[in-house]
């Protein structure tokens, strides 16, 4: 058995603290967050208000006056501190297993991915190369962040690696699948951004009306599928 | 009951005290800039303190009452009037029917909170009327207040928990009655002054060299004009951390202080994202916060530090003392 270090815990002001596992980006450690943050989401303890799990760090927010458990003498960060590391110490399932597989169709290169072309370029490839390794790649939902609904995701085929753009664009359009660096993203609204877009995809990421508000979670295991642009309309249309 | 919107002011969104629970799917927590006035104005009418107010910035907009209606205005102020006649701060103030609210020139602070009776009858978004605006969700539409909208108001009793304010009303023509006692929130700052914010390290500090860390405690820093709800960008000197610090993306909320690559720190604030990725040298004492949201592009800050411990007591005292408030105000009014 593989043993795991014991995490870290660091005040964010007053009304925060934040647990680490390890330093780096990591599929092992993203899964230890995610399992403890399911946990702590499945088994509220009083006074927390939010739990923000991100590549290797848990957030937790909460409000100082309704932290209950332990000595009232003792502040209620070191309280707060003392009731999470008991829920630790009893040790937490991992929750991966048979995560769901979500299939994101993808029209990749012309208006919808400008960037193709050039990361083909960067990358010593040729476009329908690049599309073949991104849909290929075993793209996994690290964390939601950024922007309401935005997933970053790890499993980039090396190959594909690339620095983000130097100078941003001021709009991205919603559904855009770029990449950057190690990871992939897809933009869920529009927004400022600077990673490299290879293709849209005609699905909605975030639906604030609805419960849970957004088409991915954390943990999910995506498939890029290429599609052609008047599959890209269709969906689309019959959507609206 | 309504309320109509004549002129919708600089920026009028309707936020209260957060979007919470769901910062794990990237939505942001927004909410009151300013907790302590939206705070005491609604214990001011009666309401639970997590209802919806008015954020108000800068300049006010001007609001039609088609009823009686009990308001409070805290916070900055924005010279509210009603015709001629100006309108107190920090009480409760009973509106006659069809009364226009106005607002003049801004003479402190940087925000005002109004809140009504009732509360302002919007359809929660994922447990909150915050507005996002960038989301375009939550509050009145998702978006700030525009000429001609009209904002349903809940039903309540308007002269709850304050009886005599009807009698007072009907005993002459005044558009308003307002009792004599007040609640200041004191957060809006007296002086235009450098301001003292107390902060506590934040999870980077110790990778800053000294002389970044006292440059950080002993200079001073301007808020610059792009500052929003978003965060403050400060002007200053310049806090070059040890070595370049590789961050890997986790939590950030309102109060960190981050530093990006150009040495210039920003404070984030109520409308900030769920994670972020630049060192954070520190953050702001929820207890201040408040003041600095009253603060305005151009003036300076200055920061204090103290320990997690000292910044939790002042917290802690600061709760205590708004549940007294909140325990004298809610004693049923004598009937005379």
């Amino acid at each position: 058995m593989k043993v795991e270090s014991d995490p870290t815990f660091q005040p964010m002001g007053d009304r925060c603290l934040i647990i680490e596992f390890e330093s780096r980006v990591d599929p092992e450690i993203n899964a230890r967050v995610r399992s403890v943050a399911r946990h702590l989401l499945t088994h509220p303890i009083e006074g927390v208000v939010d739990i923000v799990p991100a590549f290797t760090t848990v957030a937790v927010h909460y409000r100082p006056e309704a932290v209950r458990d332990g000595p009232p003498s003792e502040s209620p960060y070191r309280r707060l501190c003392r009731s999470i590391e008991r829920i630790l110490a009893q040790g937490i399932a991992r929750t991966d297993v048979g995560a769901r597989v979500v299939e994101v169709p993808v029209c990749y290169g012309g208006e919808f991915g400008p960037d193709l072309d050039e990361v083909a370029v960067q990358c010593h490839l040729t476009p329908q190369q690049v599309i073949a390794l991104h849909a290929a790649s075993p793209h996994q939902v690290y964390m939601l962040g950024f922007a309401p609904g935005f997933p970053y995701l790890g499993g980039l085929d090396s190959r594909l690696e690339t620095p983000r753009r130097s100078t941003p664009r001021t709009k991205v359009p919603a559904g855009s699948v770029a990449i950057a660096r190690e990871q992939s993203a897809i933009y869920s609204i529009e927004t400022p951004g600077g990673w490299n877009i290879l293709g849209r995809t005609p699905l909605k990421l975030f639906t604030p009306e609805t419960v849970p508000p957004c088409l991915l979670q954390p943990g999910d295991n995506v498939r890029f599928v290429p599609i052609s642009a008047e599959q890209f309309n269709a969906m689309q249309q019959s959507r609206a | 009951m309504s309320v109509h919107v004549i002129k919708p002011g600089a920026l009028s969104t309707l936020q209260d005290l957060g979007r919470f629970g769901y910062q794990r799917y990237g939505v942001i927590v927004d909410g009151v800039m300013d907790e302590w006035s939206h705070r005491a104005a609604n214990i001011l009418v009666g309401n639970p303190e997590s209802e919806a107010t008015l954020e108000m910035t800068l300049v006010g907009p001007t609001l039609r009452f088609d009823d009686t209606t009990l308001i409070a205005i805290c916070g900055a102020d924005l010279s509210p009037r009603i015709g001629e006649r100006e309108v107190p701060m920090d009480r409760p103030v009973l509106l006659r029917a069809d009364t226009q609210l106005e607002f003049g020139r801004r003479r402190t602070g940087c925000r005002a909170y109004l809140a009504i009776k009732g509360g302002y009858d919007v359809a929660p978004v994922m447990e909150s009327k915050s507005t996002y605006l960038r989301g375009g969700f939550g509050g009145f539409q998702g978006r700030a207040l525009r000429k001609d909208d009209t904002i349903a108001i809940g039903r309540s009793d308007a002269t709850n928990p304050y009886r005599s304010l009807l009698r007072m009303l009907s005993a002459n023509d005044d558009p308003f009655c307002a009792p004599p006692f007040a609640l200041r929130p004191r957060s809006v700052p007296d002086a235009t002054a450098a301001q003292s914010v107390r902060v506590v390290s934040g999870p980077q500090w110790q990778r800053f060299p000294d002389a970044a860390q006292r440059e950080f405690l002993d200079s001073e820093f301007a808020i610059t004009p792009s500052s929003d709800r978003m965060g403050y960008r400060l002007q200053g000197a310049k806090l070059a951390p040890r070595e370049a610090i590789e961050m890997i993306s986790e939590g950030v909320s309102f109060g960190t202080i981050q530093v990006p690559p150009d040495g210039n720190p920003i404070i984030l604030m109520a409308d900030c994202q769920t994670t972020g990725g630049y060192p954070k040298i520190a953050q702001v004492a929820s207890v201040d916060l408040p003041r600095l949201a009253q603060m305005m592009p151009g003036q300076t800050v200055r920061f204090e530090l103290i320990s997690l411990d000292e910044a939790q007591r002042l917290y802690l005292a600061r709760q205590h003392d708004f549940a007294q408030v909140l325990q004298s105000v809610s004693q049923p009014q004598q009937e005379s």
